[in-house]
C-alpha cells in the first residue's frame, strides 16, 4: 500500500496542457510540409518522381524525406505544424499555402456528440503504427476522457468509427458490418495515410485505398502515423472545442 | 551438416552454390538437422515454370552460429515435412496457399492468409460432447488492436482448444516487394509491422548491404543499435503496463502507458518519428546524434529509467499481481522447442534463443547484450524476461551513446549482386526477424521472404491456452503480444 502511494507521488501529474497551451514537439518532428513554389524550375517534377506514393497530397503523404532530398532547389521543408486534420479529402490536396483545417460539426450534430462522443476503432489492414498512437490518447498524457471522448468495445454503444489501415479486401465486410451496427446518426474518422488513400499500399489489388471506398468519411487525419496530437486536434476541431483556424506556413 | 550448405547469416551466396537435392533427400536433411538441434528458420517456395517450384529450406545451428541451406524442385505435390518436423507446419501451409503445391500428409492444411478464398471460411477444429461449447471472437475486437479471429472450444470455463485464424491484414506486401528495390520498398519494410519499424528495416538493410557489398560505418551501426533497443524499451514497457491492466492493477498500467511514450519520444528526438520512420536507410542511418542531442538523450534516459523502475517494481511486490501472473498460460520447454518458438516466449521457457547472441549482426558483433531467460514458461516468466531486457537495453544504449564512434553515418550502396541469395536475422523486440532476399539476373528481387517472429509464435499462444480458463485469454494474449500485420503481410 505504502509502496503504491510512494510510486504515485514519484510519478506526478503528467497530463499535457494542450489545448490550453502549445505542446512541445521535437525539432526533427515532421509536421506539415511546405513547398516554396517560387523556387521550382519550370517543368521540374523531381519531388513527385521521388515520392513513394506519387503525392503532393497530404492525404497520401508518408511524411518521409524523399521529396526534400530530391528537390534540386531545396524548396521543400517540413515544419513542426502538427495541426493537419480536414473535413474533406480535397482539402488535403496541396494547392496554395493555406490548409483549411476541419470545421465544427453543424449545431444539431454538435448538440448530440459535443459533450459525449463514443467511438469504435476498426483496424482494417493498419500496421499497428496508427493503432498504437490512437491508443496513446487513452494514457494520462492526453487523457481523452477529459474531452468527453471515449473508445467503446461495441459498435452498438458507439456514435461513430475511427478507422485505420487501407481497408484490405479481407476486412472490407467486417468494416461494413461494424459501420452498419453503429446507430445513426454516425461519424467516421479516417486516421493515417492508409485510411485516407491507401498509404504505401495504394493501388494494390489486396486493398481498397482507404475507408472512403466502403463508408462515408467525415474527418481525415493525415500522417504515417499521425502524431497523437494531430489526432486529438482533429477530434477537438470536429467537436467545435477549438477556435476555427486555417494554417499557413511558419 | 552434409547435404546442406553452410551459410553465414548476412552473407551473400550465388544461387548456383545452393545445393539442389532430391525431394526425399531434402526432406531427410531438414528433418534430421532439426532432430539434432537445428531450427527451421524459413522454408519457402518460388515458381520455376508453371508446373514446378523450387523449395528453399534455411536452418539455424545455434551451437556454431551458422545457418545452412538446401533446395529441391517439386511438382504439384511432395511429402510434407510437418509430420516429423512440426516447426515446418506454418511454412508448408504458406507454400500450399501461395503456390498451390500440396504438402502430402500435412495434418492441418488450412489457409494462413486467405489470399485465394473467403477470409475466415475454413473447417475449424471442433470438440463435441456434453457441455462443450464454442466461443468465436473477432475479427473486430473490443480494444484498439488489429483484427484476427479466435475460435475457442470450451468445456465450461476451461479451454480445450484454441484455433487462431488470421489473414485479415493481408495487403500484398511480399508480392509487391518482388521486382524491387524501388522507391516504395523501404516504406513497405517500415510498415511490415509498424511497431517494429527499426527491427524490420535493419533486417532489410543488412540483406541489401550484403548484396551490394556495402560497408556500413561503425557510427551508423551504433545508431541503429540505439534505435533498435529504444524500440524494444517502448514495446516492453507498454507490454508490462498492458499486463498490469489485464489483471486490474491500474497504477503500473497507467504509469507504463505514459512511459512507453517517453521511449517513443526519445526515438523522435533522434529522427523526428516516434516509430523510427526514416531513421535507418541502406548504407547507414539518415539522422546523426550531435553532442547536444546526446546529452539530452542521456538525461532523459536517466529520468525514464528511474520512473520505469518505480512503476514496474510495484508488480513484483504486489501479491495479487503475482498470483495472477504465476502458473497462468504456461508453456513447456519441450513444446517451445518442438514448435520452434522465438523471442521473449522462448526465453521465458529457459531457452537462450536471441539473435543478438546466437547470430549477431551490425553493432551486436562488437557489443554483446546478455541473454535474459526465465524457466517457468508462464505469464510471469514472459513479464520477467521483458523487465530484465528493459534493464539490459538501457545499459546498452547508455554505453553506445557515451562511446559513440566518430565518422560518417552513411555509405553509398551500389547495385545488388545478380542471381544471389542472402538471409538476414535481427532480434526485434518480439523475437527473431528473418528476411531472405533472392535476386534475379538483373539484381532485382525475384523473391523476398519475410518471417516475422509472430509467424512462429502464434501457435505458441494457442498451446498456452490449453486447459486455461477462457477469462485468462486477454492476459495470455498480451503476454505474447504478437503481430497480426507482420504475419499477414
Amino acid at each position: 500500500m505504502w509502496r503504491v502511494i510512494r510510486a504515485r507521488l514519484k510519478q506526478g501529474h503528467r497530463t499535457i496542457g494542450y489545448p490550453a497551451s502549445e505542446p512541445a514537439l521535437p525539432d526533427r518532428f515532421r509536421g506539415r510540409p511546405v513547398v516554396d513554389r517560387g523556387k521550382c524550375p519550370a517543368g521540374c517534377h523531381d519531388c513527385a518522381d521521388a515520392c513513394p506514393t506519387d503525392a503532393l497530397d497530404l492525404g497520401r503523404c508518408l511524411f518521409c524525406t524523399e521529396c526534400v532530398a530530391a528537390c534540386p532547389e531545396g524548396a521543400i521543408r517540413y515544419t513542426t505544424e502538427f495541426r493537419l486534420a480536414t473535413n474533406s479529402r480535397e482539402d488535403l490536396v496541396v494547392r496554395g499555402d493555406t490548409l483549411r483545417l476541419a470545421t465544427a460539426l453543424d449545431e444539431k450534430t454538435r448538440r448530440l456528440f459535443g459533450r459525449s462522443l463514443k467511438l469504435r476503432q476498426v483496424s482494417a489492414g493498419g500496421c499497428n503504427g496508427c493503432e498504437s498512437d490512437v491508443n496513446v490518447l487513452n494514457t494520462v498524457v492526453f487523457d481523452l476522457g477529459r474531452f468527453g471522448i471515449q473508445f467503446v468495445a461495441s459498435p452498438r454503444h458507439a456514435d461513430g468509427l475511427l478507422i485505420t489501415g487501407p481497408v484490405t479486401e479481407n476486412m472490407r465486410l467486417a468494416l461494413k458490418n461494424t459501420y452498419d451496427a453503429v446507430p445513426a446518426p454516425k461519424l467516421v474518422i479516417a486516421v493515417g495515410a492508409c485510411a485516407i488513400a491507401g498509404g504505401p499500399y495504394i493501388g494494390h489489388p489486396e486493398v481498397h485505398n482507404g475507408a472512403a471506398a466502403v463508408v462515408p468519411v467525415d474527418l481525415h487525419v493525415p500522417g504515417c502515423p499521425p502524431h497523437p496530437l494531430t489526432i486529438l486536434d482533429g477530434l477537438l476541431r470536429m467537436l467545435g472545442k477549438l477556435p476555427q483556424r486555417d494554417v499557413s506556413p511558419t | 551438416m552434409p547435404d546442406t550448405r553452410p551459410l553465414h547469416h548476412g552473407a551473400t551466396v550465388v544461387l548456383d552454390a545452393v545445393p539442389r537435392l532430391e525431394v526425399a533427400h531434402f526432406r531427410q536433411a531438414m528433418t534430421d538437422s532439426v532432430e539434432s538441434g537445428a531450427r527451421l528458420v524459413s522454408l519457402f517456395g518460388q515458381p520455376l515454370d508453371g508446373e514446378h517450384w523450387s523449395l528453399m529450406g534455411l536452418l539455424a545451428h545455434p551451437s556454431s552460429g551458422q545457418l545452412s541451406i538446401a533446395s529441391t524442385h517439386v511438382g504439384g505435390t511432395y511429402p510434407a515435412l510437418t509430420p516429423e518436423c512440426p516447426q515446418a507446419h506454418w511454412f508448408e501451409r504458406e507454400i500450399a496457399e501461395q503456390w498451390g503445391v500440396r504438402p502430402d500428409g500435412h495434418p492441418w492444411l488450412k489457409p494462413v492468409r486467405f489470399t485465394k478464398s473467403p477470409v475466415g471460411v475454413t473447417e475449424f477444429f471442433r470438440v463435441e460432447g456434453d457441455e462443450v461449447h464454442e466461443v468465436a471472437v473477432g475479427p473486430v475486437h473490443a480494444g484498439i488492436i488489429e483484427p484476427g479471429h479466435f475460435r475457442f472450444q470450451c468445456h465450461g470455463e476451461r479451454v480445450l482448444h484454441l484455433e487462431i485464424s488470421l489473414g485479415y491484414q493481408h495487403r500484398g506486401v511480399e508480392r509487391a516487394l518482388v521486382g524491387g528495390p524501388d522507391k516504395r520498398t523501404i516504406h513497405y519494410v517500415e510498415t511490415l509491422a509498424g511497431d517494429t519499424t527499426i527491427g524490420h528495416v535493419m533486417a532489410y538493410c543488412h540483406a541489401v548491404e550484403s548484396l551490394a557489398r556495402c560497408d556500413v560505418p561503425l557510427r551508423a551501426q551504433m545508431l541503429r543499435g540505439i534505435a533498435l533497443e529504444l524500440e524494444r524499451l517502448a514495446n516492453h514497457t507498454g507490454d508490462l503496463g498492458a499486463l498490469a491492466n489485464d489483471v486490474g492493477f491500474l497504477p503500473t498500467a497507467s504509469y507504463c502507458g505514459r512511459l512507453r511514450g517517453e521511449w517513443l519520444n526519445l526515438t523522435a528526438l533522434l529522427c523526428g518519428s516516434r516509430f523510427g520512420r526514416g531513421m535507418v536507410r541502406p548504407g547507414g542511418v539518415a539522422f546523426d546524434l550531435d553532442d547536444a542531442r546526446r546529452e539530452e538523450l542521456l538525461r532523459r534516459l536517466d529520468t525514464a529509467t528511474e520512473e520505469v523502475t518505480s512503476a514496474v517494481d510495484l508488480l513484483w511486490s504486489t501479491p495479487s499481481v503475482m498470483a495472477r501472473f504465476e502458473e497462468t498460460g504456461a508453456l513447456s520447454r519441450e513444446v517451445c522447442e518442438a514448435l520452434g518458438l522465438v523471442g521473449v516466449a522462448a526465453r521465458a521457457c529457459g531457452l537462450d534463443r536471441d539473435a543478438r547472441f546466437e547470430f549477431p549482426s551490425g553493432v551486436f558483433r562488437f557489443f554483446q547484450v546478455p541473454v535474459s531467460t526465465w524457466h517457468s514458461g508462464d505469464v510471469f516468466a514472459r513479464a520477467r524476461v521483458r523487465w530484465m531486457e528493459v534493464q539490459r537495453s538501457i545499459g546498452f544504449i547508455r554505453t553506445q551513446v557515451q562511446h559513440l564512434a566518430d565518422g560518417p553515418i552513411r555509405a553509398v550502396t551500389g547495385a545488388l549482386a545478380p542471381e544471389s541469395l542472402v538471409a538476414s536475422l535481427v532480434e526485434g523486440w518480439r523475437g527473431e526477424i528473418c528476411h531472405v532476399a533472392v535476386t534475379d539476373a538483373h539484381g532485382r528481387f525475384a523473391r523476398y521472404q519475410v518471417v516475422d517472429p509472430s509467424s512462429h509464435n502464434w501457435s505458441g499462444l494457442a498451446m498456452a491456452l490449453r486447459g486455461q480458463p477462457i477469462s485468462d485469454f486477454p492476459l495470455c494474449n498480451k503476454s505474447f503480444n504478437l503481430s497480426y500485420c507482420g504475419h499477414d503481410l
